[in-house]
């Protein structure tokens, strides 16, 4: 058995009377491409959004590499440890370029403060972190749009700069939120190929949210599905795939759509 | 910018600051446009700090006119000569403070007690929302200016008798031994003060922390997701601008030569916004070029429509003597409804761009020459 990564237990988050996320517990290990999927409003994205501190849950524990991650940790020290993070709605910054995009990324592990980087005291940290941000971009071959404002590019890029900007903090897993939402088939296929090569090339665990189920049954090695807030099945694709309550709850529907 | 702009750009500056040089050598010392260019740098100073601010960081501080008082009274506490201090503060018993420290230092300790003073609001306030800031910043510059008054602490800040005495702009003139001025610097020494200050500012934008800034204006959430501790940095960001407007306040105080809490009002901050506006929100020559322009109409060219006529002109006598305020409200309108990025947008002035202009201008006119030849 691999190690873990992030441990799951008990992880309920309501908003008043709703409750979004209802005793979840799951396991993602080290390696491994892991889905959450359901029906729209099945509180996945909030699961996403306790694991990465926008939310403090309302109960149940996150564990992540062994050790309990506090209630009220806040996001930027969750990203930190080492859980990056994609949206579901695309949130680049958007009057930057590509390439400044990412360097905002990579700002919080420089040695420096606002002393040394307005004085210029240390101007091997800037061009070590350009130097890696242009690495990266070429690697993601991105680079020949380094200048480009992001709100300019096309959607499907836009996408793929999130999940550059994301792989620019140095996690261990990566949390991804929709990423082929309005994506063509084409397109979707590239990005399963893209997330497995990510995967193996930056030792990655990928957690991801996904309706196109061609893309989710394709890739992931285990699947968990979420239904009202609460776990209703979860297993291989295969398992899943024939299970009777996830067919009424969420596949049928997916076709019927 | 490449090598060779950045040469044009340095080139440039050294004009200006020669010409400035030069014109206060010719040009009497009680001429208008002095006034401009003094009053001009110092808002222009205020305004990048807040465009730091409002533009770079999307934080909305309304507390400018507060942390320009705290620096012009630090300023003026503890640069008033032991000599004077009998006479300024009469009612006080010369105050409690019988020392003076060298002018440099007495602006750098103004814009320390501005930080510090902001970095205090700044603990409770941006850890709210961000409309909080805009609210607790524009109480704080209101107490401040009561508590500046108060009787009690008179001994320090003079209650509410004018602070005088203290080194201005014509102490920076150099004066052979009869005390006439051999060489004027009054203007060119406030001009380099503030040069330095907004080419911090400037260096502090370009770095990574300002890339942080303008993430955090973009989108929160993501920024916070990219590791980047917002309140932190949010901070940085409010202490470092509070910091040049507590310089700014010191150079005011400078400028006019007697502080009084008094004339810190909120519609200080409100001009600053609106130079802020006027230049363009998040561009720093905008800013600078908007705090000219804007001292300049108020403080010189609109002046005859005080006093009844302007251009030829004569403005009803009902106008009279409010009438230049009529005016300039109306011009402000006009800017802020006509051309709502103000005059530069979120660009900055450069040759580069001027250039291609004219190359464009130029290229088009060349196939309309032929055509006519034909
Ligand atoms: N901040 C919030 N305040 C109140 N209710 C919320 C909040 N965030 C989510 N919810 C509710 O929680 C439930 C789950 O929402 P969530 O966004 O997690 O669903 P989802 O599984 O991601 O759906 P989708 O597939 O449409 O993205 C919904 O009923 C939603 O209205
Ligand atoms: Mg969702």
């Amino acid at each position: 058995m691999s190690e873990n990564v992030l441990r799951i237990e008990n992880l309920t988050m309501r908003f008043g009377g709703v409750t979004a996320v209802d005793a979840l517990s799951l396991d993602v290990n080290r390696g491994e491409i892991v889905a959450l999927i359901g029906p729209n409003g099945a509180g996945k994205t909030t699961a996403f959004n306790c694991i990465t501190g926008v939310y403090e849950q309302t109960d149940g524990k996150i564990r992540f590499l062994g050790k309990d991650i506090k209630r009220g940790t806040t996001p930027d020290k969750i990203t930190k440890l080492g859980i990056a993070r994609t949206f579901q709605n695309i949130r680049l910054f958007k009057s930057m370029t590509v390439f400044e995009n990412v360097l905002v990324a990579k700002h919080m592990r420089t040695k420096q403060n606002v002393f040394s980087a307005t004085l210029r005291f240390n101007r091997n940290e800037e061009k070590r972190v350009r130097r890696e941000t242009e690495e990266l971009l070429d690697k993601q071959g991105l680079l020949h749009l380094k200048d480009e404002v992001a709100s300019n590019l096309p959607y499907g890029l836009q996408r793929h700069l999130e999940i550059a900007r994301a792989l620019a903090t140095d996690p261990q897993i990566i949390l991804l939120d929709e990423p082929a939402a309005g994506m063509n088939p084409q397109e979707t296929q590239e990005l399963a190929g893209f997330i497995q090569q990510i995967r193996d090339e930056y030792k990655l665990t990928v957690f991801i949210i996904e309706h196109h189920m061609d893309l989710i049954m394709q890739i992931s090695d285990r699947i968990y599905v979420l239904d009202f807030g609460a776990l209703i099945a979860s297993g291989s694709p295969a398992e899943v795939q024939s299970n009777q309550r996830v067919i009424d709850a969420y596949l049928g529907v997916v076709e019927d759509a | 910018m490449t090598k060779r702009q950045k040469i044009i750009s340095v080139i440039l500056l050294a004009l200006v600051y020669a010409a400035v040089f030069v014109m206060e050598q010719v040009i009497p010392a009680q001429a208008m446009l002095f006034t401009v260019l003094k009053k001009g740098a110092i808002y222009a100073l205020v305004a990048v700090s807040m465009n730091l601010l409002n533009g770079f960081t999307g934080l909305f501080s309304l507390g400018q006119a507060g942390f320009m008082l705290i620096g012009a009274y630090v300023y003026g506490i503890f640069t008033i000569p032991t000599e004077m201090r009998t006479s300024v503060y009469q009612y006080f018993d010369g105050g409690v403070i019988q020392f003076t420290v060298p002018v440099l230092l007495a602006i750098v300790l103004a814009g320390v007690a501005a930080a510090i003073a902001a970095a205090l609001i700044g603990f409770p306030a941006l850890r709210l929302k961000s409309d909080y800031l805009a609210i607790a910043t524009l109480g704080f510059a209101e107490i401040l200016r009561a508590i500046f008054q108060w009787d009690k602490l008179g001994p320090v800040t003079n209650g509410s008798n004018l602070l005088r005495k203290f080194p201005t702009f014509n102490d920076f003139n150099i004066t052979n031994a009869d005390g006439d001025v051999v060489i004027y610097l009054s203007t060119l020494v406030p001009f380099l003060i503030v040069g330095v200050c907004i080419f911090l500012i400037v260096l502090l934008i370009n770095s990574s922390y300002g890339r942080v800034f303008r993430a955090i204006r973009d989108d929160e959430r993501a920024a916070e997701a990219m590791g980047v501790n917002l309140f932190a940095h949010k901070e940085i960001s409010f202490v470092v601008s509070s910091f040049f407007a507590g310089i700014g306040g010191a150079l005011l105080a400078m400028y006019q030569m007697t502080i009084q809490a008094s004339a810190f009002k909120s519609a200080m901050t409100y001009e600053i916004l609106l130079i802020v506006v006027i230049g363009g929100i998040g561009s720093v020559t905008g800013s600078c070029i908007g705090s000219f322009l804007f001292i300049a109409a108020s403080e010189w060219w609109l002046r005859g429509l005080d006093s009844g006529t302007f251009l030829g002109i004569t403005a009803p006598t009902i106008f009279r003597s409010g009438f230049r305020k009529v005016v300039f409200a109306v011009i402000i309108m006009v800017i802020v409804l006509f051309y709502r990025k103000g005059l530069m947008g979120d660009k900055e002035f450069s040759v580069a761009r001027i250039a291609g202009r004219f190359r464009r201008l130029f290229r088009r006119r060349a196939p309309a020459e032929k055509g006519a030849t034909k």
